[in-house]
């Protein structure tokens, strides 16, 4: 299989620009040149993108517009069949990469939030604390504490996912990635399963999350959210990153045909 | 009546051929000591080859739990004591029972431990290893005591299903309870002994159908 190995061309700018450019503050997160197919159909084609150290990237894009798949591509639960991802300047794609080492320092929240159903709130969050990085009960459950508190679930962490609303259970999701005190955190639509009137307290969860300078990589369709939050939006389309610039450009401004067509269909609602 | 009472009630032949029976229970109890443990993670593997990503384990999985569910177990377990000594492989009765009931076991544990596995979602693992567990983790953790969960009923319901079945273990000389009774009922000519073990497998396995089906209704509302 020749998933991993990458033609010259396509590695060879960034060694030179790394070569060339070492005073450029490095970014948290790069993608460079990602390819991804499933069978006949290419979902991302040639993706290339770079978030800073504290910086809140919003994807924008209809859904097959290959948005998710590059959030997975990110900590690789979907494997790229070319490009390189670095991690603090790290190449964490190709062979001869921990990939469980590397996760630990990528927090990704899902759509379905996907906690684990037969723990509560507190082992949901301690659980990779424990067995990735061997933490004793005593250490894991005070980190757990501080990370429920912090997404203002402190008095749940004895309940079980069932036993909390959507919005409590991405929270406690959010506290499950944080606790790993991860360089970047990846949102693939955390608000989308969630009833309306329970977005408002995930989304809060995420702005604090941005004032205390976590990096963000955020797959949503929260427009509103996008445009008061975001330090940059970047437009999806066929597989491809067809804009990108500060919210306010896009949503009042946007240069590219597919961009405008979106907003305008999204505009209804607010 | 009076000589049907006689016959399968008679308390005098139950209370003497008592010892005997006890012995066969306790020898029932032992292969089921050997036999359910072994066919649970027989079941186990043979889930976890035949959902695997990798063909080369997944094939032969699921083409073994297929001819090990097709096969009859008294057919398997005649072949594997009384067949197998043609080819130079001679195994005690124990060893046969053990090793027939480890091969029928297996392939419907794993039928029942394939089906929870299915159960569980990708996003569990997706979730599990985003945050850095390894994947021999992430199933330990966090599929399997799902997917356990999910299919206990099954589980319960087969392993009753396992506590009969060593009844056929009587065939290769085995005293279990069975052939206890049934020797019992050749030296008293008297049908009673057999009613005991039919009574002594009814106390043992009916309260956990019982339950079972207690439970079943239970988690269907």
């Amino acid at each position: 299989m020749s998933k991993t190995i990458m033609s010259p061309a396509a590695t060879s700018p960034t060694a030179a620009q790394a070569g060339a450019a070492p005073a450029v503050a490095r970014p948290t997160l790069e993608l460079i040149g990602l390819r991804k197919s499933f069978g006949a159909i290419e979902v991302l084609r040639d993706v290339s993108l770079r978030v800073a150290r504290s910086e809140m990237v919003f994807v924008l894009g209809r859904s097959g517009s290959g948005k998710s798949t590059m959030l997975r591509c990110c900590n690789r639960l979907e494997e790229p069949d070319a490009g390189e991802i670095l991690l603090e300047g790290e190449r964490i794609t190709g062979r001869g990469v921990n990939l469980d080492r590397v996760r630990r320092r990528i927090g990704m929240v899902f759509q379905n939030f996907n906690l684990y159903p037969h723990l509560d709130a507190r082992r949901n969050v301690t659980l990779a604390l424990r067995k990735v990085l061997g933490q004793s009960r005593e250490e894991a459950d005070a980190r757990a504490a501080e990370a429920l508190a912090r997404v203002g679930l402190a008095d749940r962490a004895d309940s079980y996912p069932a036993q909390l609303s959507g919005g409590q259970q991405q929270r406690v999701a959010i506290a499950r990635a944080i606790a790993l005190e991860p360089a970047v955190m990846l949102f693939d639509e955390p608000t989308s399963a969630l009833d309306p009137e329970l977005v408002g307290d995930v989304l809060a969860v995420m702005r604090e999350l941005k004032q205390d300078g976590m990096t963000m990589l955020v797959v949503s369709h929260e427009m509103a959210f996008a445009r008061e939050a975001a330090d940059r939006v970047v437009f999806m389309a066929e597989g491809r990153i067809v804009e990108e610039g500060p919210p306010e450009q896009i949503f009042t401004s946007p240069r590219h045909e597919s961009t405008r067509a979106f907003l305008s269909r999204y505009s209804f609602g607010q | 009546m009076d000589q049907l009472i006689q016959q399968f009630f008679n308390w005098d032949i139950m209370m003497r051929a008592w010892p005997m029976l006890l012995r066969g229970l306790g020898m029932t109890l032992l292969i089921c000591a050997a036999v359910i443990p072994l066919g649970l993670l027989g079941g186990l593997l043979a889930a976890l080859a035949s959902t695997s990503a990798r063909p080369w384990l997944r094939w032969p999985g699921m083409a073994l739990v297929d001819l090990f569910r097709a096969l009859p177990p008294l057919v398997l377990l005649i072949f594997v004591y009384a067949g197998l000594p043609f080819a130079g492989i001679r195994l005690s009765p124990f060893a046969a029972v053990t090793v027939a009931f480890f091969l029928n076991n297996s392939a419907y544990y794993g039928e029942i431990f394939r089906a929870g596995l299915i159960s569980v979602g990708q996003g569990q693992t997706d979730a599990a290893r985003s945050t850095g567990l390894t994947a021999r983790q992430t199933l330990i953790h966090v599929v399997l005591p799902q997917a356990t969960r999910n299919v206990l009923p099954d589980l319960i319901s087969n392993t009753v299903e396992v506590v009969k079945l060593t009844s056929i273990a009587s065939v290769v000389s085995m005293g279990e309870l069975l052939h206890a009774a049934d020797l019992a009922r050749s030296v008293t000519y008297n049908a009673s002994p057999l009613t005991m073990a039919a009574g002594i497998y009814l106390l043992m396995l009916w309260p956990v159908v019982r339950l079972l089906s207690r439970y079943q209704r239970q988690i269907a509302v």
